[in-house]
């Protein structure tokens, strides 16, 4: 199965990410190996069968309603790229 | 043409935890900004979520409640976009598999008539942070720390014909929440938010209409009117040949209109599949009934019984039962006084004109139970008539102490001395000998100028029922 | 001194041949002088190293040690080092000092275990040859024309290189099991939720799993001792007691049936790799062992599966990196389209990139039945596979890879020809069991790796077997020269 430039930048969009034309064209070629690869699936006999999410089949486990974290703040803001009084800065939102 | 309008809501509801749903971040209101924002709650790379028993409590709660199904195996799910206070780029969410399944709430209608809506589904989600697009040189500030918080989602089918039964419907699930004790329903701080699914039909038509999702509507009020704005754009807009367009908008409740929100209409291709961080949440039987054990009286049964126990009518037992402090108060008062009917009159009408009046809810009132138990006494052992008794009351609530303490230090304290007021009967007749002759005559209607003229001389404080029987006897003498 | 173990360390150490600090000063130097031809590792924890390892003297000398007080190790830059650099490989997370560990590295500095480094890897471990790193491709101590095998190369080249005496790794898909293979090493990756996922950088959530890269089972034992255990912090680590790994060892393996799996002996596979591993398969044999042809019948689906659920649980894994709260930032964005756009296309390498993109793809509107939900059914298929032949046979062994490691550069071209590097390892992780990869010949002086495949939980046994087998041969004692 092949895949059309315009379904390369639909998902390209979905996953922000900003494909030279290069890499589109990239993309596209590496993309028509791979979905024959793993367009053989297709030729199990799968019906009837619970899909499989987990290896481990049991519940998952729960927590205490306890407030266990204290304030880090200024300890991880260390690592963001812009800040400040407190907030993570990001260009303009338009709601 | 006639037509006929199709709500179906989806609330949010903040569940009432001392963390979040997946971190042991506080949820605590007003905190300053990313102070409660966790190394999880900030989607550092290697964190990992690890579930609220209490949130899974709560949402289980409010599925008996609604006579829901349950689910046995519920599945958390990634919902994939990107927004600045998404952190992880997904929202933690249940789609396939919720923990609550269909269930429905009976909802009391203006005409007092009752009809049952039915409940999709509810389902436990995170919520997002918060944009602050102020005092930024132009750039948006992002605080985290309500990213995180648990949330049920209650979705209600689409069942619901008119403004008014939407209203009437978030009033009672309002009230089932806080009955639950699942959350503080506060819509001021969005602790309770609503988006309203809305379209119309001719009357008769079976097939919906295209709908469109209103969102960020934040009082009961502002759903009312963003439903009937809605409503009637989209009228105008069919009745003028158009079509109405599947889409999200924004209610503005200063230009009290809708508007379209384009900038959330791209890419809605939310790419949703099973959280692999979390397996799924397997519940037996026994940990519904163990939950089932703690589910408190509801609303419909707390007012079924305030009629059968209390005797009391359809109306005061809904208005009574419709909130929980309320409920208790009155039980409270009741408690203490014995007498139902006074107790449901003096909370249903004198308290809740002063509530209303004075804003404050009923858990501040200065008049307590206690208090106004004691005033009720006053009334039914006749130490004071009902009359005195709104002074008294006028007076526990600028504070100046119970019902003994004022009647006393004002004197207020009913005449019931025969000897006493067959004086002051005697003294009228007397003094009106034109009047006497009048109601002898046949004239009965002067009867109500006695009994005015003797409560003036005691000041409003001879017994009436007392008054009227002297009276009666000495004008037919 | 830089030819033994750590079981050999250990007693060293207890013995008061060396100190602490005169070994972990002694590798520092190693790496310094050895690791510029090699590129193994991405940070160097000299300080750290040095105060730890003197801390590690008084303990022992208090009497106050665990068993692996003072041995240095390295840990694959993956795992969250609290106050160190931790990259993932990527350009991404470059700047990034992670503010807390790992759960795995708390459990080795709890044992007093000494940080040397952190070593390289493919980016966010996507990969089989080393070669998708920011850092630049590592080179196979073997032969440094080669690769070493990916994504935890810089583990295993580490190691093979006596740059450290055992590293920790992680696998995803043959992650610590390939270069083991490829650089003649014992690598074990344990059943899923065996070790705590807490602080591990997420690459596909269901199947990333933490083991060991070691010179030998012994070795391995001693690592999963310190590492395995339930984690509250892991809503996926497994609540099981964990056990004395070391304690079955010696045990004979008269009686063992191990399973042959056809599938894994099919076209492909390298012929002199398929007669080191036969030889291997006689030398159980003569330890005791019965060999028993079995099928795997849907093993030839696991790939095209894995390049759905890995890629589908990558592509949600990978939304955070955004530019917002860490890590790498693009200069001047103009809207925040352009943040999210440029930050994440300059951050991330072309692999990663290649397979948020695949998984994006397959979670799409439209293709989630026929991708993700049809992977995930075939996942049960594998599992099914595994549990039909775990009735029948006590383990399962076969090649690793099907060929020895092959040149830097040369597999880059068409991704699909490195995935199928993982062919007989990938089922593994889908099913969720332990696997354990042990030096089984040589192939023009170029390692060949025996992969051991048990049931859940059964990591005591592999160990067993492989100890057993390291006993009788001495393929794990080989070394390049260095």
């Amino acid at each position: 199965m092949s895949i059309s430039a315009n379904d390369i930048a639909y998902i390209a969009n979905l996953a922000r990410l900003q494909l030279s034309e290069a890499e589109k064209e990239e993309a596209a070629a590496s993309f028509a190996n791979i979905l024959a690869l793993i367009d053989q699936m297709q030729s199990a006999d799968t019906s009837d069968l619970e899909p499989l999410s987990h290896a481990i089949e049991s519940s998952q486990p729960l927590r205490e309603d306890i407030v266990t974290e204290k304030n880090q703040r200024e300890d991880l803001q260390k690592n963001a790229p812009k800040c400040e009084k407190g907030l993570y800065l990001v260009p303009k939102v338009i709601e | 043409m006639e037509w006929e309008t199709v709500i179906g809501l989806e609330v949010h509801v903040q569940l009432a935890t001392n963390s979040k749903l997946f971190s042991g971040s506080s949820i605590e209101f007003g905190a300053e900004p990313n102070t409660q924002a966790s190394i999880y709650d900030l989607a550092l790379p290697g964190t990992l979520p690890v579930l609220n028993k209490e949130a899974l409590k709560m949402a289980v709660k409010f599925g008996l409640a609604v006579d829901a199904e349950i689910g046995m195996k519920s599945v958390f799910d990634r919902k994939n976009y990107f927004y600045p206070d998404l952190p992880k780029g997904y929202q933690t969410s249940q789609l396939d598999f919720p923990t609550v399944g269909k269930g429905s709430l009976d909802v009391t209608l203006q005409d007092g008539s009752i009809k049952t809506i039915g409940i999709t589904r509810a389902h436990m989600e995170e919520d997002a942070g918060k944009s602050l697009h102020e005092d930024f040189h132009g750039e948006t500030g992002i605080d985290l720390n309500r990213a995180g918080t648990p949330l049920l989602e209650i979705v209600s089918e689409p069942e619901i014909r008119s403004a008014g039964e939407a209203v009437a419907y978030l009033k009672k699930l309002h009230s089932l929440i806080l009955y639950l004790g699942i959350s503080d329903g506060d819509m001021s701080k969005g602790n309770m938010r609503c988006d309203a699914n809305v379209s119309v039909r001719p009357k008769g038509e079976t097939e919906f209409g295209t709908r469109a999702e209103i969102k960020n509507i934040n009082s009961f009020k502002f759903v009312e009117k963003a439903i009937n704005i809605e409503v009637e754009r989209q009228i105008d807009l069919l009745e003028d040949g158009g079509r109405v367009v599947q889409e999200t908008r924004l209610y503005d409740s200063e230009k009290n209109e809708t508007r379209s929100m384009r900038s959330k209409e791209v890419a809605n291709d939310y790419r949703y599949f099973p959280e692999p961080d979390l397996l799924p949440i397997i519940i037996d039987q026994a940990y519904i009934e163990e939950i089932r054990t703690t589910l408190p009286e509801l609303p419909d049964a707390k007012r079924q019984r305030f009629i059968d126990q209390y005797k009391l009518s359809e109306y005061d037992a809904l208005v009574l039962a419709n909130d929980l402090t309320t409920a208790s108060y009155f039980e409270d008062v009741v408690a203490v006084c014995g007498n139902a009917k006074l107790s449901a009159n003096w909370v249903s009408v004198d308290l809740q004109a002063y509530l209303n009046e004075a804003e404050i809810p009923i858990s501040e009132s200065p008049v307590t139970p206690e208090l106004l138990g004691g005033l009720i006494n006053k009334i039914t052992d006749n130490t004071i008539s009902s009359k005195i008794a709104k002074t008294v009351f006028e007076a526990m609530l600028a504070g100046e102490g119970d019902a003994e303490k004022i009647i006393k230090t004002k004197g207020l304290k009913q005449v019931t001395d025969s000897g006493a007021i067959e004086a002051m009967v005697e003294a009228v007749i007397a003094n009106n000998p034109e009047q006497v002759e009048q109601y002898r005559s046949g004239k009965e209607k002067v009867f109500g100028f006695f009994v005015g003229q003797i409560m003036k001389d005691s000041k409003g404080k001879a017994n009436p029922a007392q008054v009227n029987q002297i009276l009666k006897d000495k004008l037919s003498n | 001194m830089f030819k033994l173990g750590i079981a050999d360390i250990s007693r060293s150490l207890a013995a008061g041949e060396f100190s602490s600090e005169e070994i972990t000063t002694a590798y520092l130097a190693r790496i310094k002088e050895k690791d510029k031809e090699l590129n193994s590792y991405i940070t160097l924890c000299e300080e750290q190293a040095l105060a730890q390892a003197k801390a590690a003297d008084t303990n022992r000398a208090n009497g106050d040690a665990h068993l692996l007080t003072g041995v240095p190790i390295a840990h694959k830059d993956i795992f969250c080092t609290a106050g160190i650099k931790t990259s993932c490989g990527s350009r991404m997370l470059d700047n990034f000092i992670a503010p807390y560990n790992a759960t795995v590295v708390e459990n080795f500095n709890q044992a007093g275990v000494i940080t040397l480094g952190k070593t390289n890897m493919d980016e966010f471990a996507m990969g089989s040859s080393n070669e998708t790193s920011y850092y630049g491709p590592v080179h196979n101590p073997w032969n440094k024309e080669l690769v070493p095998g990916g994504s935890s190369g810089g583990s295993a080249a580490a190691v093979a290189a006596h740059l450290c005496p055992a590293a920790t790794a992680t696998d995803t898909g043959g992650s610590i099991r390939q270069p083991a293979a490829f650089c003649g090493l014992t690598g074990l990756k344990p059943t899923y939720g065996r070790a705590s996922r807490w602080g591990m950088i997420a690459f596909a959530s269901s199947l990333d799993q933490a083991g060991t890269l070691t010179r030998s089972a012994e070795d391995a034992a001693l690592m999963l001792n310190v590492m395995a255990g339930h984690d509250p912090k892991d809503s996926t680590s497994i609540d099981i007691a964990t056990e004395d790994y070391t304690a079955n060892l010696n045990k004979p393996l008269q009686g063992l049936k191990i399973g042959i799996p056809v599938q894994h002996f099919a076209e492909g596979l390298d012929a002199e790799v398929e007669q080191n591993i036969r030889n291997a398969l006689s030398e159980f044999e003569k330890l005791g062992a019965t060999l028993k042809e079995i099928s795997l019948p849907n093993s030839h689906q696991s790939v095209s599966a894995y390049y759905v659920i890995a890629p589908a649980e990558a592509s949600a894994n990978l939304s955070r990196y955004d530019g917002v709260r860490y890590g790498y930032r693009c200069e001047d964005p103009k809207d925040l389209e352009d943040l999210y756009k440029r930050t994440r296309s300059e951050g991330f390498g072309t692999e990663v990139k290649r397979r948020i993109m695949v998984g994006t793809y397959a979670l799409s509107a439209g293709y989630y039945d026929a991708y993700y939900l049809k992977a995930q059914k075939i996942r049960r298929l594998i599992k099914n596979d595994f549990d039909n032949a775990f009735a029948e046979v006590d383990v399962i062994m076969g090649p690793t890879s099907p060929h020895t490691a092959f040149k830097i550069g040369s597999q880059t071209n068409d991704p699909v020809t490195m995935y199928l590097e993982d062919i007989y390892t990938i089922a593994v992780n889908l099913a969720g069991l332990p696997g354990i990869s042990v030096p089984a010949g040589l192939v023009n002086n170029l390692p060949v790796g025996l992969q051991i495949i048990g049931n859940s939980f059964s990591e005591s046994h592999l160990l067993n077997i492989a100890h057993q087998f390291q006993q009788a041969t001495d393929w794990h004692t080989q070394t390049p020269e260095i």
